[in-house]
This record gives structure tokens, sequence and C-alpha cells, in this order.
């Protein structure tokens, strides 16, 4: 990975959301469901528990839907939409020469500080994906184009969620 | 509409369909990168009114999509009926929501920017994405401690236009028209918290909004499509079904799949009030002809391995329901064969003589009367097993579901 100083700019908001519209209606037009990311996630840590602890996997309803039995956790579509994600966000990267290890921070915090506070938010994120079945991708997302009311409420509460609390992290961002 | 959504695992077979979602995954990831959703502050800066991207990628991203659904499916390119709407569990999604909402401000992703900083090398991405990990695991681990939370609240497939009582075409337009307003909005706010003057537009977002509203009120004037207008796309090929008289199937036929655990029947008896209770099969759902478009929302969800069989006491009543579920593009929908009546021939012989027949006045009509309302007590409500060697020609065909069973996040 080269450390690239000329980065080009991000594209203009309205032109990557008119972009990731047509992306997300093609989406349905081609298979009838949206995009989505946790659930593809989900499965490939489920895949890593069954291959350490199968019994484990065997006595939770939960898990078992996915990977009881002979079932094969990454024997499902949201698994290969979740691998190409990372490769087109690595592909972009690569294109706008913004590939760079760097951690994205505001300036009163350390490196150790924001990794903790990443891992924190993002276990959170996890949690609260799968009890209201899906993320900002898969809900929000797609469910809102579709005009589904449970992801316009969904979208609603991801938003006051952040705001009401964003007064009380505002040293960590800005 | 025959092939929406495209037979993919026909097409390419099951892991070769699984590249199409690769590739639209592609164009996911390289979209939410380009729009610098690979970087923490740049989402967090949402927060603070000081870059409004999120809002203003998601929702343009939410009108275009919606837009282009909507005025595919009036214009008979794709089957809303047959698109993944994820289902409503409403207080699990609100508690979720703001779980996440707190995940957001506090680690600065959400799951899909995460994949896409983690792929241009951000180390806080690629710890929020351990997190995200470690949550689901911990998920796992404890829903078995609040399931019902988890299950309740569960209000199906709920849109916003059936909220509202309002039709699709209004609710897209006036979703379009609300978000391309807050635009404007987004943008005054982002000028006064940086103190600067406002950004100025690209030449084309003026006319491109204009554009996306003209689409969404051209969605509005054609209509969402009736159940008549869906009944037409698909008479040609349907009726020719019932002329050939391939989907009513024999009392016969019923029963072995009745007693067949492999499939699941739903019987929909779509007689009056007064003839279901005079008798009914054991099991069958007493539903008047005006709800079967109603419930056939509802019955989309029942498992692949499932047969719908509609029955009248003839066969009039049964095969407008029947159309109805075709149109709505239920799979493996039947009809009983000479209905009800039919029924009691095969399986009354005992009980019913001729005595009980009643002259018919009427078509569709019951052919015999009952001393009480038996209901399902009646035994031919449930003929006994050594009915299953009847001779039957079979005419179900187990069509395999084409409607999403799960959405991105399943």
């Amino acid at each position: 990975m080269s450390q690239v100083s000329r980065a080009r700019p991000y594209m203009n908001p309205y032109l990557a959301g008119t972009l990731l519209g047509i992306v997300l209606f093609l989406a349905f037009f081609i298979t009838g469901s949206g995009l989505g990311a946790s659930g593809g996630l989900n499965r490939l840590l489920v895949y890593v528990q069954n291959e350490v602890n199968p019994e484990h996997i065997d006595q939770v309803a939960y898990l078992l839907k996915m990977a009881g039995g002979n079932a094969n956790p990454l024997d499902s579509w949201i698994v290969f939409l979740t691998i190409g994600t990372i490769a087109g966000g690595l592909i972009s990267g690569l294109l706008g020469r913004r590939m760079k290890f760097e951690t994205n921070k505001g300036p009163q915090i350390s490196n150790g500080t924001r990794w903790v506070m990443a891992f924190i938010g993002g276990a959170l994120m996890g949690y609260g994906a799968r009890l209201a079945r899906g993320c900002t991708s898969g809900q929000a997302l797609s469910g809102g184009a579709v005009l589904s009311v449970g992801s316009w409420a969904f979208m609603f509460a991801v938003f006051a969620g952040a705001y009401a609390l964003a007064y009380f992290f505002r040293k960590f961002w800005n | 509409m025959a092939s929406f959504p495209l037979p993919l695992a026909e097409l390419f077979g099951h892991w070769g369909s699984y590249a199409v979602y690769a590739v639209i995954g592609i164009a996911f990831g390289m979209t939410l990168e380009s729009a610098g959703f690979g970087n923490s502050k740049l989402l967090a800066a949402q927060f603070y009114f000081k870059d409004m991207r999120v809002f203003k990628v998601m929702f343009t991203a939410i009108i275009v999509a919606m837009t282009l659904v909507f005025l595919s499916s009036s214009l008979g390119l794709l089957d809303y009926n047959l698109i993944w709407v994820p289902p409503t569990y409403l207080w699990p999604g609100i508690v979720g929501g703001l779980i996440m909402g707190v995940g957001f401000i506090v680690g600065g992703f959400c799951p899909g920017t995460s994949l896409v900083g983690l792929a241009t090398g951000k180390i806080d991405a690629v710890m929020f994405v351990i997190g995200v990990l470690f949550g689901i695991f911990m998920f796992g681990e404890t829903v078995g401690n609040f399931a019902t939370f988890f299950d309740s609240s569960d209000m199906g497939r709920f849109t916003l236009p059936e909220l509202f009582n309002a039709s699709y075409g209004v609710v897209v337009l006036s979703i379009v028209v609300v978000a391309l307003a807050l635009f404007v909005v987004a943008e005054k706010v982002e000028a006064m918290v940086n103190e600067r003057p406002q950004q100025v537009l690209p030449g084309w977002s003026k006319p491109a909004a204009g554009a996306l509203v003209a689409l969404a009120a051209v969605a509005l004037v054609i209509g969402q499509p009736s159940n008549a207008d869906r009944w037409q796309a698909i008479e040609a090929e349907a009726q020719a079904k019932l002329n050939n008289r391939e989907v009513q199937i024999a009392p016969a036929e019923l029963l072995k799949y009745i007693d067949d655990t492999k499939i699941k029947i739903v019987l929909l008896d779509v007689r009056d009030e007064r003839d279901y209770n005079q008798f009914h099969i054991r099991g069958a759902l007493h539903l008047p002809l005006e709800k079967v478009q109603e419930k056939a929302r509802e019955l989309q969800f029942e498992l692949a391995n499932t047969v719908f069989v509609t029955m009248s006491n003839d066969e009039a009543a049964a095969t407008e329901a029947w159309k109805i579920l075709k149109a709505e593009s239920l799979p493996n929908a039947y009809i009983l064969e000479g209905g009800i009546n039919n029924w009691l021939n095969t399986y009354a012989a005992e009980s019913l003589g001729e005595d009980d027949r009643v002259a018919m006045k009427q078509p569709d009509q019951l052919a015999y009367k009952f001393n009480a309302a038996t209901g399902s007590r009646h035994p031919a409500a449930e003929p006994s097993p050594h009915f299953l060697n009847l001779k039957y020609e079979p005419k179900v065909i187990l069509e395999l579901k084409r409607a999403p069973t799960s959405g991105g996040c399943g």
C-alpha cells in the first residue's frame, strides 16, 4: 500500500447519492432484495464459531438457523455482497489515491482512545443491528426506499440516538 | 413480469449466482468509498452539522432508488409484491436503532461504511469491524433472554402508504419533495455552522432534482397496478391453465397433501359464512372474496413448501379467488375441483344420502342440507385415512418461491 499525498477529493454527495440510489435500484431490479452489510459479517462470524465450537451452534436457536447440522453459513448471497463491498471500497480507494494506513479522529484524543471508542461503537452497532434486524444499509437504505414503516422508524431512531449523544462526545471528534 | 426477480440460480448456477451479488457489492462499495464514507471524521461531522454528507448521500440514494422502483412497478417492469420489504418489528427496530445511533457517534461508522474504511486502510475502521463482530457475537449469546421482545410488535410487511392510507404515488412524490427541501436547508445549515458562504451546487443539480420530481409525478399519474391490471398481465397464460384444468386438484389429491407432513396446506374457503358454518374442511380458513387480495400479501410470508387451495361450493367463487391470488404473484395456488360439493360426494357418502340433497337453484350453491351447523365436526371434514388410496390425476407442481425470504441483513 503506497502512501499517496495527492488524494483525489471525495465525490459530490448528491452525485454519490444518485449513483448509490441507482446501485440500490439495480439490486432490487435484478435480485428482488436490496443491499446490506451486517448480515454478511454475521455469517462470517458464525462460520468461525462453527469451526471453533460446533456443539455450541447446535444449542443456540438463533445460530442454528444459519449453521446447524450441515448448513454452511457462507452459502448465502449476503456473504458475497459483503465481500464485493470490501473489494469495491478497495478499488475506489486505489482509483482515488486514498489508500492510506491512518486513524481518523478528533485532534484532542490519542490513537489508542480512538481505537477503543471504535471497538465499543462497533460492538453497539453490531448488537443494535441484530436487534433491529438490519443495519443502516439493509434497513434504513433498502427498507426506506421500498417504504417499509419499520425501516423509517428505525432510521429516525438511529439519527435520534446519535444526535442525542453528540454533545457529550464532541471532544472526541472536534 | 414473468422474469422478475431474475432466476439467477437457474441462469448461472447456485454459486455462479453469487457472482452477481459480488458485482453488486463492488458497485456498492465503490459508491460508499467515493462518497467519503470510509472516513469516520466525515461521518461524525454529520452530527455536529458541519458536513451533512451522510444525510445528503443517504436521502439522495433513497429517493432515487424509491422513484425508480415505483416507476418500474407502475410500468409493469418489476413486481413490488416480490420485492423484499423488511418486515416491521416496531419496538425491537426502534430500540436497536437507538443503540446503533449511540454506536454511530461513539464509533464513527456504521457496518457498511466500516467495510470500505477497512478496505482503504483506516485502522479505526478495522477496530470498528472487530467491535461489530463482537457485538453480533454477544447478540447471538444473549437474544435467548429476551426472545419475546425480539419478536414483539410484528406487523409483517407494512408500508408507509398503508400507514397513511394514501396511494404509493402520493407518498413517493411527497418524500421526494420533502427530501429536496431538506437538502436546501442542509446547505444553509452547513454554511451557518462553518461560518462560510453557501457552497455553489453543480450546474446539473437543479435539472436532476427536477427530473426526479417529474419521474415521481409520472409514477403517480400512471399509478401502481391494481389487482385487475396484474391479472391482465398474466391472463393469457393463467386462463389457459384454468381452461386446461391444470390447477383444479381432485379431493383425493388434496387429501393426500393434507396428510403429507412435508407439505403445508393452506385451505381458503371463500363461501359465505352460513355455508362455512354448515360444513367446512378441518383447518380451512374462512376468507370472503373481498378479503382475498389483502390476505395474499400475508400469505407471501408462508414457507416455500406451502400449497394454497381455494374452495367454494362448486368452482366459480374459488376460481375468482384463485385469479386474485395469481395476480398477486402468490406461488403454488390451486382450486379444489368441484368444490365442497365434490368433496362431500367423495367423502360423505356414508352420512349424506340422496335425501340430504337440495334442489340446485343457483350456480356454486351447497348441494346438501345439514341438520345443524356442523362446521368441521362433520366426519367428512377430516376424512378417514382409508380414503388415501383413492386414485387421482396429480396436478400439483411445487413452484420455487420467487419472492426473496430475507434482505441484506438476514
